[in-house]
């Protein structure tokens, strides 16, 4: 170590900032890391999508010719299927970049940096969004040639959609993986079962109405339900409905803090109850 | 160097005994501003969880430039007292000041300048270890996290698997990342618990060589929870024995090893373990 090396260090040494884009941004290059290094990751991110949107596109070429329901929108169940795992894969993106720190047992290293649990937070939902966009991405193009469907014909609704989806997965990400780090791995089914609770009342192909009364108001209380009776309304009456998309912001605005507050509180019982060192397979 | 942190917490002895002027470099005169007395001071230090007592009003203070042991078995509180110290657990009771900060209050403001290695956390096996290293050397705001990164691989001889899968590589590799980790932002405190406890005779002793060399040119303070009493005595200037969660006593090695008559630190620590079990039995 120089005189000059040591003269850099010291300089630096003054307090990090409460936030700092370089750590958010090291955490995202620590994901990206993982994922270059591993093409089965790619591949299984790549994977489900397409082999969903591969299904629904076969089933919906049938109801085309045999439902009046989806042959008034040609693309109904694939727009569907493709906005659903939109949702899935941001909520999954969260929890599994969360759960590979886990499963590295490297949460008591990252939390004695000067990395705060929130830029954490935002850099698994950076990665989120880029895990997202790596599976859907391919999954839509692929439509296009298969069933003369493409679900970018939604037009400036789809950014709003898709929006709005991944917020309400970052949400739910955040709230599962605040479970994972107060429970540890025995919640880590949580990552992939979470979300379907909740796919019955999303309305993902299907209107909210025909749910039973009792349970519409809960279906309402979801963004995903707005979302796709939102895009209902674009493929079949060619409406933009933005009180739906209000609706849908401000639930995910709610849901967003929520699952921020949560993740917070359960770090913090975390580092009661010393966990932080203990969590691992 | 003996020094010892005695039970009110006051540093005592001699400071130049290995002939290192500690003074020398910036980072020790930035200690010395920045931590006049200590560079750790804890006092009252507890953590209950639910009835299990772990840890039961500790009091101890580090001196800059010293290396001190947390000595004890299985159970002691070693690694409960470094996790509060690093902020990883809240403690029940106590306070805790690390370079002159708060940690319970403002450890942001000083996770910066201090690092710690353990053998219960691990880095990123898929990565290799210049991943895992420039993504830590990020994390901690280095000025220039390539050239360090190459600087610390080179020091720590880590060239021929830097770029291989960190779970591929032995125990000993993976321990000299970690080493290499944990001096990566050239921390002015050091928190190692069982640093070579996995490492064959040779590669420890390598370690061991490489953090006395480490502390002599930086002028660091390390804190060091070990069951490895060779080490701690060619390592330590100071002793903390700990037993059910409370300091039983303490002391530089020599002191300790004159008081309970005894040839070794190992025979020191086996006396003040089966103590209670004697005492039962009379």
């Amino acid at each position: 170590m120089t005189a000059s090396s040591i003269d850099r260090e010291v300089r630096l040494r003054r307090e990090p900032s409460a936030f700092s884009l370089r750590r958010m941004t090291a955490m995202v290059l620590r994901y990206l890391y993982l994922l270059r290094g591993s093409w089965p990751r790619i591949a299984e991110l790549i994977y489900w999508p397409t082999v969903q949107m591969i299904l629904w596109g076969l089933i919906s070429q049938f109801f085309v010719t045999h439902s009046s329901y989806v042959a008034q929108a040609a693309g109904i169940l694939i727009a569907g299927v493709l906005l659903w795992d939109v949702l899935f894969r941001s909520q999954l993106g969260v929890a599994v970049s969360f759960l590979e720190e886990v499963w590295a047992r490297n949460l008591g290293q990252l939390f004695v940096t000067p990395l705060r649990p929130y830029e954490l937070m935002l850099s698994l939902a950076a990665m989120s969004f880029i895990r997202t966009i790596v599976g859907i991405v391919p999954a839509a193009l692929l439509c296009i040639p298969l069933y003369h469907y493409s679900i970018f014909t939604i037009g400036l609704p789809l950014v709003a959609f898709f929006i709005n989806l991944m917020v309400f997965g970052w949400a739910m990400g955040l709230m599962v993986s605040g479970c994972i780090l107060r429970y540890g791995l025995g919640a880590e089914s949580l990552a992939w079962l979470a979300i379907f609770a909740l796919a019955p009342i999303s309305g993902v192909y299907y209107p909210i109405s025909i749910l039973p009364g009792w349970l519409q108001p809960i279906a309402w209380a979801l963004p995903a339900s707005h979302v796709f009776e939102g895009m209902r309304a674009v493929m079949f009456e060619h409406v933009f409905r933005t009180d739906l998309l209000m609706q849908a912001l401000l639930l995910n605005a709610f849901y967003l803090v929520i699952g921020g507050v949560v993740f917070l509180a359960f770090f913090r019982a975390v580092r009661r109850r010393g966990l932080l060192l203990q969590m691992g397979e | 160097m003996k020094c010892s942190a005695n039970q009110a917490g006051l540093p005592i002895g001699d400071k130049s005994a290995l002939g290192i002027d500690r003074h020398s470099t910036h980072i020790a005169a930035m200690l010395a501003t920045s931590a006049s007395t200590a560079v750790i001071r804890v006092t009252a230090l507890a953590k209950r969880f639910g009835d299990v007592i772990a840890v039961d009003g500790v009091n101890f203070i580090v001196p800059p430039g010293e290396t001190v042991a947390l000595l004890g078995g299985n159970g002691a509180g070693k690694t409960t007292t470094l996790s509060m110290l690093l902020g990883l657990l809240l403690p029940s009771e106590g306070s805790i000041e690390v370079l002159g900060e708060d940690m319970l209050r403002h450890r942001y403001r000083v996770l910066h300048r201090i690092n710690f290695s353990s053998p219960y956390v691990e880095m990123p096996r898929r990565l290799t270890p210049r991943e895992n290293l420039s993504v830590y050397g990020q994390l901690y705001g280095l000025a220039r996290v390539r050239a360090r990164v190459e600087e610390i691989a080179e020091e720590l001889q880590l060239g021929p698997f830097m770029n291989r899968p960190t779970g591929s590589l032995s125990a000993g590799q993976r321990s000299r990342i970690a080493l290499a980790k944990a001096l990566l932002n050239r921390p002015e405190l050091l928190l190692l618990d069982e640093l070579t406890a996995s490492l064959d005779p040779d590669t420890a002793d390598w370690v061991r060589s490489y953090l006395e060399r480490y502390r002599a040119r930086t002028g660091a303070t390390i804190l060091l929870a070990s069951h490895n009493m060779g080490e701690v005595e060619r390592l330590c200037s100071d002793v903390l024995m700990m037993k059910s969660g409370r300091i039983v006593d303490r002391g530089s090695p020599a002191e300790l090893i004159a008081r309970y008559g005894r040839h070794n630190l190992e025979e020191v620590f086996l006396d003040i373990a089966r103590r209670p079990d004697e005492v039962a039995a009379q």
